[in-house]
């Protein structure tokens, strides 16, 4: 069976991504996470392989470090092409809970809560 | 960001907590006892430099380096979902821990009483950025020689950072050392907060 996760190893990563090393938006983060769009937009173009395999893995949200385990490519590769996805509108992206210096008392509760619950 | 008023499937909000110490002192392993998955391995590319620093590109080579991320996840709702990063234990990496406690809720420093200086960079690392964090002393078969107030003696820890005796293989025992660690944010935080609320530890 050819199956594009194995075709995907005999690629080295950043040929995935055009060469590009950096990502064109810095708001990526481990655990941001991501869902794909459902219908995807009609206007924009059908997207790659590796695009694909990524849209397919985040039907249900998924965060970003996961997304690149079971992808098996770095992180740094699999943020590249999630930009490309949050471009062309396949994708939707929600940042971590921000943390300050003054944490959220309900959320650090419901965190106990849930601990407490394992 | 862009995309929150498209329609999905809700995304959860997402946490994080770190565990660190010294190279093979138990990080994996805490991870893997608390998870609802088998840990996940993936690299990430750290820098030295800030995330927003740009055009920094010959420099950011030379301060660049691929590190293994040891993760795992615990739903503790449907809107809410923590995850455990185990820190690179490499002390060389210490400097590359920036960019992974950024957002962090608080970290885990975990500590081989045989030899505790492993962890003397993870311990120095969160004091220094202000970063809570307790110490979880990880009894290898769970044998713990010395009690928590020689531990503390011994790394110089200040009198707010809690010694939990603990076994990162089980499950329950790397779960307290969590709650521990929410409890002193909780307490912090309602401190902070002048409200005087006081949640007891047996809550």
């Amino acid at each position: 069976m050819t199956d594009s996760d194995a075709a995907g190893r005999l690629v080295r990563p950043f040929a995935l991504t055009g060469g590009r090393t950096r990502p064109s938006r810095a708001d990526f983060t481990l655990i941001t996470t991501v869902t794909a769009v459902d219908p995807p937009p009609t206007w924009g173009t059908r997207p790659q392989p590796e695009h694909q395999r990524i849209l397919r893995r985040c039907a249900e949200p998924v965060a970003v470090a996961e997304l690149a385990a079971l992808l098996d490519l770095p992180v740094s590769v699999v943020v590249i092409m999630l930009c490309d996805l949050l471009e062309a509108g396949r994708i939707t992206a929600r940042p971590p809970h921000p943390v300050s210096c003054n944490p959220d008392l309900d959320l650090l509760q419901k965190v106990r809560d849930g601990l407490g619950r394992l | 960001m862009a995309g929150s008023d498209t329609v999905a499937p809700a995304a959860p909000d997402t946490v994080k907590i770190l565990i660190a110490g010294g190279f093979g002192v138990g990080k994996t392993t805490m991870v893997g006892s608390v998870s609802e998955i088998a840990p996940l391995r993936t690299e990430e590319r750290l820098t030295g430099a800030g995330v927003d620093v740009d055009d920094l590109a010959g420099i950011e080579e030379k301060s660049a380096t691929t590190v293994a991320l040891d993760f795992g996840r615990i739903t503790i709702g449907q809107d809410l979902v923590l995850y455990l990063f185990g820190t690179p234990g490499q002390q060389r990496f210490w400097f590359m821990w920036n960019d992974l406690a950024l957002g962090a809720l608080g970290a885990v420093v975990l500590v081989d009483v045989r030899r505790p200086e492993t962890s003397f960079a993870a311990i120095d690392f969160f004091e220094r950025r202000k970063i809570p964090f307790v110490v979880g002393v990880n009894g290898f078969y769970g044998d713990h020689p010395y009690p928590p107030d020689e531990i503390r003696e011994a790394l110089a820890l200040p009198e707010h950072v809690q010694v939990l005796l603990c076994d990162a293989r089980e499950r329950d025992s790397s779960r307290d050392v969590l709650i521990a660690l929410i409890d002193q944010l909780i307490a912090s935080a309602a401190g902070a907060n002048g409200s005087g609320r006081l949640t007891g530890p047996g809550r």
